[in-house]
């Protein structure tokens, strides 16, 4: 049984980003492989989980959720191998600092060495990064400026829209995917959410067809003229 | 009674009524909102002198808005000016204001516009209904809008106004507790995803049967003056809400139109009758045909708008049809579409329609809830009975405009 955690999705599920939770496991389920989705909430331990989902959350909310992941076991967690895949202030809570409440600098988790300023304005729209190759397509809603250091790779180049800073969305380590692409993007983009799965699950996945497929194409199509 | 007081007011007047008009006759829009922009350039404090002498109710929130206005303004009994069209933001309202001149007014104000209208309209009562995420890519974060709505109350400084407030939306209840006339209203709310971190100290506040509070004091009101039960008791007078609308919705709101009019001391008996004789507001839950299909159209705009709506359906299996649009005045992200419960629509089969009838698929497929992507509408097989039709916002008025009546 593989364990999928969404967390605090009181505080970190502002636009959808439930979806994600949804989709992994459904896209799990259909090929017959045993995963079970736990949220934690407010009041909760962060439980043991294979991978843990993070959200976005308004400024209050994000703080609150940096600092009951910071007292929990989330961190020594994801030290020892749990995979993580974070959308928009999910995002900047791994990181080293990021701002909220106007400029006030706050402490991230430290897993990832990537710091968020405030971005010079807030960037709202559709977001399309190509990531080896393929699109990502999503919709973002952030006021972050996200520059990594140099050891950390990009998830991918911004096509459309803004993500970290007009050039590069999101990052990728050996067990952490995030974008600014919130809510549904693994929902909407079947071959990045099956990416994780099979990384999640350590095995290659049997093809599946759904009802995302045509999404995605759509949304390619869409994003792409 | 307001009078156009100065020349330039009088002139202004001519123009919003001139303006919209012209804009009804060549077909350009419904006529409320182009004359207001016309009548505000020209004359700024216009709303101001137009609403003096008169008795003005409001109504806001994110859900139930235009009904409740409509009810407000149909349970008052005899002429009341009101923005019927919903056009909710001050061009709406000047217009209004200027198209008739009534002593009583109901006015719909838009979330984020309802700081300004207190200023501008001076109202006697205000009815916040409630707050929840809704068209996030605008950025009105639902808690920046309750902050903003509790500073501009606090600030009302003659201390008269009345405000009609759920007590069961922790988010106006943040709002409206700096009152310095509140008037709680426990009515049936059941979304609550929106409110399970504390406005006040973001720590999660504890939602227990009919009743709410958070480890840092902030709680649900004692003081209450208006419950919805069985029946509706407004300071302890009983009153039977039979409503010609479905949707337990539906009752809360007519519950806090009900407590307005009470606050103006309109006879409630009288009230609760008109109340309860209103077939449809502006075509919401009206019955249409289309194609040889009778539609009972359904607006749902938002998360708990549409687990709102959802609920109202019979549970016997029926097709259902879902419309989806992410135009200017939907918003343009459907990420919302996963934090509605589909999940309810098991057992249902359900035809999407809209521009993004793929994303709605998408969400349905995930959730496994039978559906049917619609792609021609000529394909779709003739039903005897009749079918509910949710909509959202832009997507709804294209089916009030391609049915018939
Ligand atoms: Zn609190």
């Amino acid at each position: 049984m593989t364990t999928i955690c969404l967390l605090y999705p009181e505080l970190l599920g502002t636009y959808g980003d439930g979806g994600n939770g949804l989709a992994v496991t459904e896209r799990a389920r259909r090929r017959g492989i045993d995963v079970e989705l736990v949220s934690a909430g407010l009041n909760d331990d962060v439980p043991d989980a294979a991978l843990y989902l993070l959200g976005g959350g308004e400024d209050g909310p994000q703080r609150l959720a940096t600092d009951l992941l910071r007292r929990s076991s989330f961190v020594s967690r994801v030290q020892d191998g749990a995979k993580v895949a974070a959308v928009c202030a999910g995002l900047q809570i791994l990181g080293m600092t990021f701002c909220v409440e106007g400029d006030d600098e706050f402490e991230g988790l430290g897993l990832v060495d990537v710091v968020t300023s405030r971005g010079e304005r807030r960037s709202v729209g559709e977001l399309s990064t190509r990531v080896d190759g393929r699109l990502l397509v999503g919709f973002e809603n952030h006021g972050g400026r996200t520059t990594l250091s140099g050891g950390i790779e990009a998830l991918g180049t911004v096509v459309k829209g803004r993500g970290n800073d007009g050039k590069f969305d999101g990052y990728r380590t050996k067990n952490i995917w995030a974008t600014y692409a919130h809510g549904p993007v693994l929902a909407m983009n079947p071959w990045f959410c099956d990416e994780i799965l099979a990384s999640v699950v350590g095995a290659e996945l049997d093809p599946l067809t759904s009802a995302a497929d045509l999404l995605y194409q759509e949304r390619c199509r869409v994003l792409s003229s | 009674m307001g009078k156009a007081s100065t020349l330039r007011d009088q002139l202004a007047s001519a123009a919003v009524r001139t303006v919209n008009r012209v804009s009804r006759m060549t077909g350009r829009g419904s006529g409320t909102v182009i004359g207001g922009r016309v009548g505000m350039t020209i004359a700024p404090d216009l709303i101001s002198t137009l609403a003096e002498g008169r008795t003005i109710i409001l109504v806001s929130g994110t859900n139930g808005k235009t009904t409740t206005t409509s009810m407000v303004a149909a349970g008052w009994g005899g002429n009341v000016t009101t923005n019927k069209t919903g056009a909710n933001m001050p061009a709406g309202h000047l217009a209004a204001l200027v198209e008739s001149r009534n002593e009583h007014v109901a006015l719909e104000v838009d979330e984020a516009w309802l700081a300004d209208t207190l200023k501008s309209t001076r109202p006697y009562v205000v009815v916040l209904l409630n707050l929840s995420r809704d068209q996030l890519d605008r950025a009105n974060e639902v808690r920046h809008l309750a902050e903003r709505w509790r500073q501009a109350l606090a600030l009302r400084e003659d201390g008269k106004l009345i405000v009609v407030a759920n007590a069961n939306d922790p988010l106006v209840v943040y709002a409206a507790e700096v009152g310095a006339n509140t008037v709680w209203c426990d009515v049936p709310t059941t979304w609550i995803a929106d409110a399970l971190s504390c406005p006040k100290c973001t720590l999660a506040i504890s939602h227990v049967g009919n009743s709410w509070h958070c480890a840092c004091g902030f709680a649900k009101p004692t003081t209450i003056t208006s419950v919805l039960g069985d029946d509706l008791v407004i300071s302890g007078k009983s009153v039977m809400l039979e409503l010609s609308m479905p949707g337990e919705f539906n009752r809360s709101n007519a519950a806090m139109a009900l407590t307005a009019l009470a606050c103006v001391r309109v006879d409630l008996d009288e009230a609760v009758r008109r109340v309860n004789a209103i077939q449809s507001v502006v075509g919401r839950f009206s019955v249409r045909r289309w194609n040889g299909h009778v539609l009972r159209l359904l607006l749902a705009k938002n998360p708990s708008g549409f687990a709102a709506m959802l609920a109202t359906l019979r549970d016997d299996g029926s097709d259902v049809w879902v419309a989806i649009n992410a135009r200017v005045a939907d918003g343009h992200d459907p990420s919302w579409l996963y934090d509605v419960p589909f999940e309810m629509l098991r057992g249902h089969r359900v035809y999407c329609f809209g521009d993004r009838r793929l994303d709605l698929a998408t969400r349905l497929d995930y959730g496994r809830v039978d559906y049917i992507v619609v792609d021609n509408d000529d394909l779709v097989p003739t039903s005897k009975e009749t079918i509910s039709l949710l909509a959202n916002y832009t997507a709804f008025h294209d089916w009030l405009a391609r049915s018939e009546a």
